[in-house]
């Protein structure tokens, strides 16, 4: 059992409750692969996605995970400004609990938007990306497809390669890495570098060949286009040729290396299209896996009350 | 009527008294000292055993709401605040609704405040129109209104050379202008200190460096004009440092730190509570001692409370998007008791430093208990515990990061211009 009601973080989470999670993805996954795709487990339970920022793969994700569980899905699509004009958060929480919703997922353009919602509400809530801060789910998977390729997290050398200081994926993975026991760098320009990261126990490399020697795992970060005209980079040419993911980098890391992508990919931009594709690619395996991820955390949520 | 407060200790370091004595009120005015038991007949009187007898602190730094966000606060409401809090004089700042940078708004504010207002009340104005940054507000005329100060608190004056107008105009005048460090491009978007706390929490950081290029700034300024620059909220290390050192070169510079600064750090932001959103925001350990150091060695010279009342709706809500600001004016005085406690200054000092050393600063003739004084009074028992609870705060601002703590030193009455306020 999860201790909390709600998935707000890797960071709050114990190894065993990330041990738990995985191990429920992979009888998921299992039930993804067989030719009736569900099971149910959630039915008669309704799961709310409420996303305050554009998102197609997780919502999609999150609803396919949803339905798969059997449970009535809804999707409350708002944007941030017409709630900022109008009704509060609190207000909109309180009227989807009021709804009669079991599991909320909400994502969010503000860090600790899932933590206050939680506080505020009696039902599950799941973190589906808040700001800068986490993206649980988004971790969970990408440990679930390394566990697919290799053995165990323990003693494996991982890359995260991008824009670390907006990126909510990077800070869920280097909490879940870490906590597994993998030696987490962090590669990008000292632009994008959170403030003492390095506190979090990752090594920092601004030079991308020293941060690719021999690591097992490259993840790659889909950089926000706009981030050059904020004066974080003088422009997309020179990053991708500072810390774009090239075969010819590639090969500087172990032979039997995964490449990972969050999605959606700038392709000329943080990965070259031949890397994005190629046999080292596991980005399209991480999709896949993400339905049985979401499916375990409903799963372990969805019964739960406070 | 006269009034005799007797048994108390008195502490008053405008005349550098510190010890039992009778104080004689006589109307609005107190009209003397005495050795205790020596006081005359009076037609009231008001036993201080155990007590301290101190003037009324002066707040240098208040946000009264009022005109514009009355539904956060009003010149009534915090003023009846400050007295709750010991302080029967508040300087309060021009980031109202309109801007009191005209003296309409001042005339307003002044009226309201002697129609419903429970202390002595005195503008800032701003020191550019609509706190734009861009065009001296005319000092002449709102001095003459009733202004006693300048500043463009909650923004600062991003311009140099507006900044250096600012100061070598007011030389005309004397008066200070007091200036809100930050730079707008270096703090865009934070809300929190920059640190671990602030990439762990996923929320942009304020860096140090935005409050403290624009102190270095104006302090060369300062240097270059000869104005009497006042340095507002002072957060981090190396603002007490720089201000040590441009002091020590003889400078024109006074600074003032708020409770909140010497009391939590950006821990307390964890959890996202959005009560310890503020501007500047709470800092590091580090920034704490230094700002301890500074009011030890006198690099500080104020303490003001930045009083910022806020709606309940305005702080229940995202972090990024809640306001910033702390209610602080009913907590202010027992934060500063427990730097006595820790010995960093004695009491004489915490008490000069929200009395006399303010009231100077800003030209008034407040924060003393002379014969011929007005009479603002405060008797408080220092050793007294009380539990905080916002919920009772006489503000409409309830925003308290000290909510439920324990403090030690507790009002027990306020004399504010002859008014005797009884508490609990």
């Amino acid at each position: 059992m999860l201790k909390s009601k709600s998935l707000l973080g890797i960071k709050d989470l114990s190894i065993d409750e990330i041990n738990l999670i995985l191990e429920n993805s992979l009888g998921f996954k299992d039930v993804l692969g067989r030719d009736i795709k569900k099971v149910p487990a959630l039915r008669g339970k309704t799961v709310v996605n409420l996303f305050f920022e554009p998102s197609t793969r997780t919502r999609t994700s999150f609803t396919l995970a949803a339905k798969r569980l059997s449970a009535d899905v809804v999707n409350f699509s708002v944007s941030s400004s017409s709630v900022v004009k109008g009704e509060t958060l609190q207000d909109t929480a309180l009227t989807i609990q009021a709804l009669g919703a079991d599991l909320l997922v909400i994502r969010h353009a503000s860090s600790g938007v899932p933590d206050y919602l939680n506080k505020i509400l009696d039902i599950s809530v799941v973190n589906a990306g808040d700001g800068a801060n986490e993206h649980p789910t988004q971790a969970l998977l990408d440990l679930f497809t390394i566990l697919q390729y290799k053995k165990e997290i323990s003693g494996l050398s991982i890359a995260i390669i991008g824009d670390i200081a907006h990126s909510r994926v990077a800070k869920s993975n280097i909490y879940g890495l870490t906590k597994l026991g993998a030696e987490v760098r962090v590669i990008c320009p000292p632009t994008l570098l959170p403030a003492e990261i390095e506190n979090l126990g990752v090594e920092v490399f601004h030079s991308i060949e020293e941060g690719l020697k021999d690591v097992d795992v490259v993840m790659t970060l889909r950089l926000q286009l706009e981030r050059q005209n904020k004066g974080f980079l003088p422009s997309l040419k020179e990053y991708f040729k500072l810390y774009g993911l090239t075969s010819e980098r590639l090969k500087l890391t172990k032979k039997d290396s995964i490449v990972m992508h969050p999605g959606p990919m700038n392709r000329g931009v943080e990965i070259a299209s031949d890397v994005a594709s190629g046999p080292q690619s596991v980005i399209l395996d991480q999709v896949t896996n993400g339905i049985a991820v979401r499916m375990a955390v409903l799963y372990l949520l969805g019964g739960v009350k406070q | 009527m006269s009034i005799l407060i007797r048994n108390g200790k008195v502490i008053d370091p405008s005349q550098k008294i510190s010890g039992p004595r009778d104080i004689l009120i006589e109307g609005k005015k107190i009209k003397g000292l005495f050795p205790r038991g020596k006081g005359p007949e009076a037609d009231k009187t008001v036993d201080a055993s155990g007590c301290i007898v101190m003037p009324g602190l002066v707040d240098m730094h208040t946000h009264l709401r009022e005109p514009g966000d009355e539904y956060k606060e009003t010149i009534k409401t915090g003023t009846m605040a400050a007295v709750r809090g010991g302080f029967t004089a508040v300087c309060c700042m021009p980031n109202t609704n309109p801007v009191n940078d005209n003296i309409s708004v001042t005339e307003f504010i002044l009226k309201k405040a002697s129609e419903e207002g429970s202390c002595s009340v005195y503008p800032v104005a701003a020191i550019t129109t609509g706190q734009k940054g861009e065009m001296l507000t005319e000092l002449e005329a709102l001095i003459k209104a009733g202004c006693i100060a300048f500043s463009d608190d909650g923004r600062p004056v991003m311009n140099s050379l507006i900044m250096r107008r600012a100061l070598e105009y007011s030389k005309i005048f004397g008066v200070p202008i007091i200036s809100h460090c930050e730079d707008l491009e270096l703090s865009e978007g934070g809300v929190i200190n920059e640190g671990l706390i602030s990439t762990m929490m996923g929320l942009k950081g304020i860096p140090k460096a935005a409050e403290e290029v624009m102190v270095a700034r104006d302090l060369l300024l300062c240097e270059l004009t000869g104005g009497r620059l006042h340095i507002a909220h002072v957060s981090t290390d190396g603002s007490v440092n720089m201000i040590r050192d441009a002091k020590a070169r003889g400078i024109k510079v006074t600074a003032e730190t708020c409770p909140h600064y010497f009391s939590i750090t950006e821990e307390s932001v964890m959890g996202y509570d959005t009560n310890c959103k503020v501007n500047p925001p709470l800092r590091t350990d580090r920034d704490v001692s230094a700002i301890k150091g500074g009011l030890k060695d006198g690099t500080i010279d104020v303490i003001a409370t930045d009083h910022a009342p806020h709606h309940y709706d305005d702080k229940n809500r995202e972090f990024d998007n809640a306001a910033f600001g702390i209610s602080g004016i009913e907590t202010a005085f027992a934060l500063g008791l427990r730097l006595v406690e820790e010995k960093v200054i004695d009491i004489n000092e915490l008490i000069a430093k929200m009395t006399i050393v303010p009231s100077g600063i800003m030209g008034l003739s407040k924060g003393t208990l002379q014969k011929g004084a007005v009479a603002d009074i405060v008797i408080v028992d220092a050793g007294r515990e009380h539990t905080v609870n916002a919920d009772n705060f006489l503000s409409k601002g309830k925003n308290s990061p000290f909510n439920g703590w324990r403090l030690k030193g507790s009002v027990i009455k306020t004399i504010a211009m002859g008014k005797v306020y009884e508490w609990e």
